[in-house]
């Protein structure tokens, strides 16, 4: 059985049919925010966290939140905003060859800038290596620090964390 | 295991320590914590002996509802030690059965 | 023996009657909230995830952050708590045999709320009494309270929100979640937690149960079977794991003993956690001036009972006349516009659902008696 319900992974539809989801098009001009948001629940901080209003969804807080992605700056906010850390923010225009993912991370150790890491997928699997271009756990961030991953451009819609590292 | 530096929590300050007694043998503990978690963090797992089996028992819901967890605590049998906060000095014994308080003079 | 007299007792200082604590107190009545804790809060202290819902409902705040500003709240309003303090019964006029102090006193309340929130349910199956079976929540106490890990090698058992959280904090906290088990052939809590599990690379088994627990002293082994649709087990897909511990997940139960000591109407509702007291849209029970809120009125969630909290603390002090007519039903108004916004979606449907009904019966009950009580 597939899908979030079934597995805790959006299923391949779920996600072609999420209004948080970025284009292809809009993925490649520079960093844009993929909120991955796919079950009806109340919540709606990404919405009001947002200061381009970019991601909306109304006044039935159990709307799926909606990317207008060519309002979106991709300035993370949302990323560690969100309770369900369901949102990440992806740029395929970093390079020729790799794009990056930042995710929300709240494990220790936290890497550090420069590390090599296991990129992981949504299911947990180790898809590849990453390089930790940024770690970011700034106040107004309430514990949730961000993780910003360089990845093979094969892996950008793939990517969405990394292993957690090894305790003392 | 004692969980010093946490991702989202403050670190733990570890500074206030007392020490209790389980079955004679001595115990570090934090001032002001329940003495299952004292325990626990020791690596004592089982607390009593059940009364027809004599099978161990540990915690179950750590909030003082299901008496799993209790111990002879200074000569008082039947105490919750999931509740129970520590005290320095203090004496805790593994209780058997039902508990009596003929055994306060057994736990000094 | 010693008598305390208040306007309004409340019995349990978690997120229910905290909030209903602040709601009476601030309106004007005397409160005196109690609790057999030494800490105040109830399970929110634990929360360590940020919460859900809109900004009314501090969406994107950390549950143990709610609670602190709650206290603080409480704290200025002028209720007076008592912790370490037991309440071991109720009589039929709703006074109170309480323990406060190393004194008895008995507390008479013009209103009494009872707020004490639920307790963990149990499974039993071969080694399910061995050291190292605990709750969830006792393991979320010991490693978000106590700070102490309650073992290394984790399996838990239900994915309802309490399973998939209490996972991601023992990952927090240090511990290794070797697998999440669940007898149903879903997930029953919300996606984005179960999400944040896998990403961290635990596997789901769903339609499988615990076949037996294997240790001599402690939990060494877990061995987990598949069941088929009618939840029997299938054999041959036995799958043994070395674990030192086992977090059971499996539902909670309202914690009713005094209410039912005050000769209350209940009624059974499985979603809701079993046997629940009959209240009214005021939180008020079939016992007049006897209220009741959060947890203890069918197992719900952080924030319902705090809303319900507010319910039933305004409810309590425009009957007692510090509210008036007008703002009580202004407040009231918002509060029900607030729970109603949590119990939607498909989540939260069952839960609304189940409210209805409860109200539905208390409905039925006060016509059979004949209108007002």
């Amino acid at each position: 059985m597939e899908g979030v319900k079934f597995t805790g992974v959006p299923s391949a539809e779920e996600l072609a049919n999420c209004p948080g989801v970025p284009s292809e098009e809009r993925k490649k001009k520079g960093r844009v925010a993929c909120v991955e948001c796919v079950q009806e629940i109340p919540c709606n901080p990404c919405e009001g966290i947002c200061k381009f209003g970019a991601i909306t969804i109304g006044e039935q807080i159990t709307n799926l939140p909606c990317l207008h992605e060519e309002k979106c700056t991709g300035c993370g906010l949302c990323v560690a905003n969100c309770p369900g850390l369901a949102i990440t923010i992806v740029d395929k225009s970093y390079s020729e060859t790799e794009g990056t993912v930042d995710f929300p991370f709240e494990y220790l150790p936290l890497p550090n800038k420069g590390d090599v890491v296991d990129a992981v997928s949504r299911g947990g699997e180790v898809v590849c290596k990453g390089t930790v271009l940024a770690v970011t756990k700034v106040k107004s961030y309430a514990g949730t620090a961000v993780v910003r991953l360089a990845v093979p451009m094969e892996y950008v819609d793939v990517v969405r964390s990394m292993k957690r590292l090894p305790r003392n | 295991m004692r969980i010093v530096e946490h991702p989202i929590l403050d670190e733990l300050d570890t500074t206030k320590k007392v020490t209790i007694y389980c079955d004679g043998q001595p115990v570090e503990a934090l001032e002001g914590e329940p003495i299952a978690s004292a325990l626990m963090n020791a690596g004592i797992r089982s607390f009593r002996y059940t009364v027809k089996r004599h099978e161990k028992r540990g915690i179950f819901c750590a909030i003082g509802r299901c008496t799993d967890c209790m111990m002879i605590v200074d000569g008082v049998p039947n105490t919750r030690t999931c509740v129970t906060p520590v005290r320095d000095g203090m004496h805790v014994k593994t209780q058997d059965g039902l508990g009596s308080f003929e055994q306060k003079e057994e736990a000094k | 023996m010693k008598i305390k007299e208040v306007d309004v007792a409340i019995v349990g200082a978690g997120s229910a009657g905290l909030s209903a604590a602040y709601q009476a107190a601030t309106a004007g009545a005397k409160v005196l909230v109690m609790d057999e804790n030494r800490l105040p809060g109830g399970q929110l202290f634990k929360q360590i995830h940020k919460f859900f819902g809109s900004r009314a409902h501090q969406a994107g705040t950390r549950g143990y952050v709610i609670g602190q500003q709650l206290l603080e709240r409480v704290e200025k309003s002028g209720a007076e708590v008592w912790l370490n303090t037991l309440v071991y019964g109720m009589q039929k006029d709703c006074s109170l045999g309480v323990i406060h102090d190393g004194e008895h006193y008995v507390v008479k309340a013009k209103k009494v709320i009872i707020a004490t929130g639920a307790k963990e349910n149990y499974l039993a199956f071969p080694g399910s009494t061995l050291p190292g079976v605990m709750g969830a929540g006792a393991a979320q106490t010991m490693i978000n309270v106590n700070r102490v890990l309650p073992g290394q090698r984790i399996m838990m058992l239900g994915s309802g929100n309490v399973g998939l959280i209490v996972s991601y904090q023992l990952m927090q906290a240090g511990a290794d979640v070797v697998a999440l088990v669940e007898a149903a052939p879903g997930i029953g809590g919300y996606g984005v937690h179960a999400g944040k599990i896998r990403r961290a690379g635990v596997p789901f088994y769903v339609s499988h149960t615990i076949k037996e627990v294997i240790g001599k002293d402690e939990v060494e082994k877990v061995t987990i079977v598949q069941v088929d649709s009618k939840f029997q087990q299938i054999p041959g897909t036995e799958k043994t794991f070395d674990v030192d511990t086992l977090c059971l997940a499996v539902g909670l139960n309202p914690m009713t003993e005094l209410i039912w000591m005050a000769g209350c109407e209940f009624c059974f509702i499985p979603a809701f956690g079993g046997h629940v007291p009959l209240h009214d849209r005021n939180m008020e029970t079939s016992v007049a001036g006897l209220y009741v809120a959060g947890d203890v009125t069918g197992v719900e969630e952080a924030s319902s009972a705090m809303e319900e909290g507010n319910m039933a603390g305004v409810a309590a002090a425009e009957a007692l006349g510090y509210l008036s007519a007008e703002d009580a039903a202004a407040k009231k108004a918002e509060i029900t516009g607030r729970l109603n916004t949590l119990r939607s979606g498909q989540f939260g449907e069952k839960r609304r659902v189940a409210k209805e009904q409860q109200l539905q019966y208390m409905a039925d009950y006060q016509a059979k008696k004949g209108g007002s009580l």
